[in-house]
C-alpha cells in the first residue's frame, strides 16, 4: 500500500495547474463573470459564453480523453489521474460542462478533443444546454433557471437521471479543488488583514475557523482519493457527501473571513459557494447518498462474521 | 495511490489472522475495570503472549528490540487485532506507543538497553507524567521542580490525569530544571521509578465512574540523573517526539473498531424498530462515510509516514480534530438507536459514550490541535 501520489500523478497535477493558471486565471475568471454588457446580450445564456478556444486547449492536453485508452487516442489513464485534474478545474472554477464532455470522450465524435462542447442531464439539472454541441440524456420538456451560479447556466428537467458513480466522482474532485482554494484565500487574508493592532489570523476564532476547512479538506482528499483508486460505488457516494460538505462550508466559512469584503460581488468567495450549491445539486442527492450507506451497514450487520 | 498490498503484506496479515484464531479462544477471561491489579496482569500476559509470537514492537526499530515492521504491516497489525476482538494494549499503551518510542529515538545505549525489553516483553508498565493541575492545555507551564543533588534529582511536585499511575513501574516524568529559563527550556525528560520513597498516587474518578487516571504527588523524590533523556533543560523537544507518536499511531485500531460498532448499531436498530426512522437510517449512514473517510485518511498518513520514514507529522493533529467529533457523534447515534435504554450503564454503549466524551480534550484539546493545525501546517500568526 503507498497511497501518496506517485511522481507522474503530481507531474499531471503540475502541468494541469500550469495549464490553468495561464489561461483560466483570476482576471479571465473575472472577465467571464462581468463580461462587456453586449457579449452577454448575444449568447443567449445571459452573460455565460464557454471559451471555445480553451476547451480545446483543454481537448489538446488530454483533459478530456485522459481515460481513453490510448489505442483510441487517448491518453489511457484512470480515475485517480481523472481527479487530479478535475480537483485543478474546480479550485480555478473553471466554467462549462467539464464532466459530461469528459464522460462524453470516445463515444461522441469530437468530444476527447475539445471540438464538440456535450452536455448531460445530471440528476434534475442540465448545465450548458444552449451551449453545447450534444446533448445526453432526455430533456423533454427543460425549463431554462436564472442561473444562481453566475458561470453555470441551468435548465430543469422533469425527468432525472440515473446517477453515474463516476460523473458523482469528478463531481466530488471538483468539490474538493474549491473547498482547497477556499482554504487558501481565507488563510492569505487572515495572514495579511490587520484589525486591533495585528494580522485577524492571530485570533484564535479566526484560526480555529481556518484549521477547520483544513481538517474537512484533508479528510475530503482521502476519501476522494481513496474512492477514486477503488471506483466503489459507496466509497464514491462517501467521498460525495464529505466533498460537499467540505465545499459549501468551505465557501461559507471563507466568506467569514473575509467580512465585509466577503459578501461583495468584487470577491471570488461567492462565486465558490455557488458552484458549490449547483454541484451538490447533481447526481442522486445527499439523501440518497446516506441511505445507500446505512444499506451497508444494515447488510453487514446481517452477515455475521464480517 | 496504490491501496492494494503487496504479496508480503498479504502473507503477514494471514499469518497474523491464523495465529490470532488460534490464540484468543485461549486467553483468560477480561478482569473488571476496576480491577488495576487484574488489569495489569491481563495486558502484561497479552504483551508477552505477542513477545512469544514474535509481534512485539513491530513498529520499533529492530534495533530497539522492534520488529522493524513497515507502517504499514503496523497498520494491519492494528486493523487484524481490532477485527479479530484482540485485547487492547491497556496498561502498555504508554510504554509502547510513548516512552519506548522515544528512549528508542533519543536514549543511551544503556538506557535502551535497561528499559526497552522489559516494555516488549510486558514486564514493566510505564505512566506519563506530563500534566499538572495548572498546567494542562499549556502542557510547558508546569511547575514541578527538580533540583540537581549529587548524582539525583530531587523533585517535588504534582501531576495529574496520570493513566495506570497505581499500577506502573516507571513514570516518563516532565520536570522543570531550570526555573529561570523560558517556559519552554529548562525542562528534562526523567525516566521515575514509581517505588521511589516520597511518591503518592491518588485515584480520580471520572464522569464515567471508572478510575481510569490519578494524581500523583512527588515530595523529595530522588531520581538518579542517569535516568535523563536527552541533555538537561532539552526535555520539550524530547515532549515533542513522545507526543508527535501519541497522535501520528494512537487511533488506528480505534477507527477500525468504530466501524464495527456501527455495523452493530445497524443490527440493533433493525431488531428494535429504529431502523424505520429515516432521519435516523441517514445519519448512520453518513456516519458510514465519514468513518470510510477517516480510514482513508489514516492509510493516507500512514503511507506518508513510511515514504517520509520517520516521526509522524502534525497530520496527526488534523486527524485527532475530526476522529474525536466523529466519535462523540457515533456514540450520539448510538443512544439514539437505543432510545430509553441508552440511560443504562449495563450498555456497553453507554459507558462508551460517556469515555468519547474524553476524546477532544485528552492527548490535546481540539482548540490546541486548532491552533497547532493553523499555526504549524497553515502558517497563521502565533496568538497572544
Amino acid at each position: 500500500m503507498d497511497f501518496q501520489l506517485t511522481d507522474d500523478q503530481r507531474a499531471l497535477r503540475a502541468g494541469v495547474r500550469e495549464l490553468l493558471e495561464r489561461r483560466f486565471g483570476r482576471e479571465r475568471l473575472r472577465a467571464a463573470v462581468d463580461p462587456p454588457r453586449d457579449a452577454g446580450a448575444e449568447s443567449g445564456e445571459g452573460s455565460c459564453v464557454l471559451d471555445r478556444a480553451l476547451w480545446r486547449e483543454l481537448g489538446e492536453a488530454g483533459f478530456f480523453a485522459l481515460r481513453l485508452p490510448e489505442a483510441r487516442g487517448g491518453v489511457g489513464l484512470g480515475l485517480p489521474e481523472a481527479v487530479l485534474a478535475f480537483e485543478e478545474a474546480g479550485r480555478v472554477l473553471l466554467p462549462g460542462p467539464l464532466v459530461a464532455t469528459h464522460l462524453a470522450a470516445g463515444e461522441v465524435p469530437g468530444a476527447a478533443t475539445g471540438e464538440c462542447v456535450v452536455a448531460a442531464v445530471d440528476g434534475a439539472l442540465v448545465e450548458w444546454l444552449d451551449t453545447a454541441d450534444v446533448v445526453r440524456g432526455d430533456v423533454t420538456g427543460a425549463v431554462a433557471l436564472r442561473s444562481a451560479d453566475p458561470l453555470t447556466p441551468l435548465h430543469r428537467v422533469p425527468r432525472a437521471a440515473p446517477p453515474d458513480p463516476v460523473a458523482a466522482l469528478l463531481t466530488a474532485a471538483e468539490q474538493l479543488g474549491s473547498a482547497a482554494r477556499t482554504c487558501e484565500l481565507a488563510v492569505q487574508h487572515a495572514r495579511t488583514r490587520e484589525q486591533f493592532g495585528q494580522p485577524i489570523g492571530a485570533f484564535q476564532a479566526v484560526k480555529h475557523l481556518c484549521s477547520e476547512m483544513l481538517v474537512r479538506v484533508e479528510l475530503t482528499r482521502a476519501a476522494v482519493y481513496g474512492a477514486s483508486v477503488t471506483g466503489d460505488p459507496l466509497d464514491i457516494a462517501a467521498a460525495g457527501l464529505l466533498a460537499d460538505e467540505a465545499a459549501e462550508r468551505g465557501a461559507r466559512d471563507c466568506l467569514q473571513v473575509h467580512g465585509g469584503m466577503g459578501f461583495t460581488w468584487e470577491s471570488d468567495v461567492h462565486l465558490h459557494l455557488k458552484r458549490a450549491w449547483s454541484r451538490a445539486r447533481r447526481g442522486q442527492g445527499a439523501a440518497a447518498a446516506e441511505e445507500a450507506l446505512a444499506e451497508e451497514l444494515a447488510a453487514a450487520a446481517a452477515e455475521p462474521g464480517r | 495511490m496504490d491501496l492494494s498490498y503487496t504479496a508480503e503484506e498479504e502473507e503477514f496479515r494471514a499469518r497474523l489472522r491464523q495465529w490470532l484464531a488460534k490464540t484468543l479462544p485461549g486467553l483468560p477471561p477480561k478482569p473488571s475495570p476496576d480491577d488495576w491489579p487484574g488489569r495489569r496482569a491481563y495486558d502484561l500476559g497479552w504483551q508477552r503472549t505477542l513477545y512469544d509470537a514474535g509481534y512485539a514492537g513491530l513498529h520499533w526499530p529492530a534495533d530497539a528490540g522492534g520488529r522493524g515492521a513497515t507502517p504499514t504491516q503496523h497498520l494491519i497489525f492494528l486493523e487484524e487485532t481490532e477485527k479479530a476482538g484482540a485485547p487492547y494494549v491497556g496498561a502498555n499503551f504508554v510504554g509502547l506507543l510513548h516512552a519506548g518510542p522515544t528512549i528508542a529515538a533519543e536514549g543511551s545505549a544503556e538506557q535502551r538497553a535497561r528499559w526497552l525489553p522489559p516494555v516488549l516483553r510486558g514486564q514493566e508498565v510505564w505512566c506519563q507524567g506530563f500534566s499538572e493541575p495548572d498546567a494542562g492545555s499549556d502542557l510547558a507551564a508546569l511547575r514541578t521542580r527538580a533540583r540537581r543533588d549529587g548524582d539525583d534529582y530531587v523533585v517535588n511536585g504534582s501531576k495529574i490525569w496520570t493513566s495506570h499511575a497505581e499500577v506502573a513501574d516507571w513514570c516518563e516524568l516532565l520536570v522543570r530544571t531550570d526555573p529561570e529559563a523560558p517556559k519552554h527550556r529548562g525542562i528534562s525528560w526523567l525516566a521515575m521509578p514509581m517505588d521511589a520513597p516520597g511518591i503518592t498516587v491518588r485515584p480520580l474518578r471520572t464522569l464515567a465512574g471508572s478510575t481510569e487516571f490519578a494524581e500523583v504527588f512527588l515530595d523529595d523524590v530522588r531520581v538518579p540523573v542517569a535516568n535523563r533523556v536527552g541533555q538537561e533543560n532539552d526535555g520539550w523537544r524530547v515532549t515533542m517526539v513522545t507526543l508527535s507518536f501519541e497522535r501520528g499511531t494512537a487511533f488506528v485500531g480505534e477507527v477500525v473498531a468504530c466501524r464495527r460498532v456501527l455495523d452493530e448499531l445497524a443490527r440493533e436498530a433493525r431488531k428494535n424498530g429504529r431502523w424505520d426512522d429515516t432521519p435516523l437510517r441517514r445519519r448512520l449512514g453518513r456516519l458510514n462515510a465519514e468513518f470510510r473517510a477517516l480510514w482513508r485518511l489514516t492509510q493516507w498518513n500512514v503511507s506518508e509516514s513510511q515514504r517520509t520514514g520517520g516521526v509522524p507529522g502534525v497530520g496527526g493533529s488534523v486527524f485527532k480534530l475530526r476522529y474525536s467529533q466523529a466519535r462523540q457523534e457515533l456514540y450520539d447515534a448510538a443512544a439514539e438507536v437505543l432510545g430509553p435504554e441508552a440511560l443504562d450503564l449495563g450498555r456497553e454503549w453507554t459507558t462508551d459514550r460517556l469515555s468519547s466524551l474524553s476524546y477532544t480534550i485528552a492527548a490535546g484539546t481540539s482548540q490546541i490541535q486548532r491552533n497547532i493545525v493553523a499555526e504549524r501546517i497553515l502558517g497563521l500568526p502565533k496568538g497572544r
